[in-house]
């Protein structure tokens, strides 16, 4: 058997995420592995704003990976418009994941735009912001998550933080907007 | 244990590219080049199928029924695709293929990769095993 290569953060994540989404037995090591990952990337990268970009950059390569395990385990079919779309990452891939489920709300008039609001969010159990790191997105991977899942089903998504409780407000809610969608068309582009 | 008249399993990435062959009959492994060419020429009959569909909204070959063989293809919502390549009648191999998507998206991201994905895998594909998808 080879010696394993030294694994990437988001490697060690994507392994807790197999970990946990079969039941949350390991949610404690979740959050703790976690926490220990965001701590790393700030002693390593001391700006908070290159904390923040590399915890959505993480996201979103899990993302593209955990949307195929998502569709493989949850046997939904495809989403007939955006809302039903919101409505599954909701309900379904926040539960399947990270075991809560989350409300949508605040739909634009055209339904490409809305909230997504996590009253439980097990990422932050323990976790206090020091004063410090005041401008850090402690939960970034979930927007980089949802936005790289949502691009391998050809949408194209802006995911941004409106309401952060480690920073003093009363829940956690992420503005999901739908950007364009990008079907495959042949000939496909090729791979890189 | 038997496997199920299987021939051979591809799974292929949504531009084409082989991510995984692996043989099961008796005539033995096609050469690398040979299943890269195969695995392509699947994917466009795949592609093409869906322009040329009279059907709205159809998402290109599921079945193909041949003299010595039949194939059944899935495309993920992601765009990969699972095709097996069996004797002419085998049963459950539409539900094989969800079951291979399963065990693609548990093994297929860690890092020990193929070993455990080619374990599972060759208890999915026994003969019993595959019975018991019809219930």
């Amino acid at each position: 058997m080879p010696a394993a290569a030294p694994r990437s953060g988001d490697a060690i994540f994507a392994s807790v995420e197999h970990v946990t989404c079969s039941a949350l037995q390991n949610a404690e090591l979740f959050t703790l592995t976690y926490g220990a990952i965001v701590r790393q990337l700030l002693t390593d990268l001391e700006e908070v704003d290159e904390v923040n970009k590399q915890l959505d950059q993480m996201g979103y390569n899990i993302g593209i990976r955990l949307i195929d395990e998502f569709l493989a385990k949850a046997n939904v079919s495809r989403c007939v418009d955006f809302k039903e779309t919101a409505e599954t990452i909701a309900k379904v891939g926040f539960k399947m994941f990270l075991g809560v489920t989350a409300s949508v709300t605040n739909w634009d008039a055209d339904g490409t735009c809305c909230s997504i609001v996590l009253e439980d969010n097990p990422l932050v159990d323990f976790v206090e912001l020091p004063d410090t790191c005041q401008g850090l997105y402690y939960c970034n991977v979930l927007s980089g998550v949802i936005r790289g899942a949502l691009e391998m089903v050809s949408m194209k998504t802006e995911i941004t933080w409106t309401r952060d409780v480690l920073r003093g407000d009363d829940a956690y809610e992420l503005q999901v907007k739908l950007l364009k969608l990008v079907p495959e068309e042949y000939p496909y582009k090729d791979d890189e | 244990m038997a496997a199920a008249a299987i021939y051979s399993l591809f799974i292929i990435n949504k531009s084409g590219g082989l991510i995984y062959y692996k043989e099961y009959g008796s005539a033995g492994r096609m050469d690398t080049n040979d299943s890269l060419r195969v695995a392509s020429l699947w994917h466009s009959m795949h592609a093409i199928s869906q322009q040329l569909s009279p059907t709205v909204g159809c998402s290109g070959i599921e079945l193909l029924e041949a003299d010595a063989f039949d194939l059944h293809c899935f495309q993920s919502l992601t765009g990969t695709k699972f095709f097996v390549v069996c004797e002419p009648g085998t049963l459950h191999m539409d539900a094989l293929l969800k079951v291979i998507y399963e065990l693609y998206t548990d093994y297929m991201e860690m890092p020990i990769r193929c070993e455990l994905f080619d374990l599972n895998l060759s208890q999915a594909v026994q003969k019993d095993r595959v019975a018991l998808l019809g219930r």
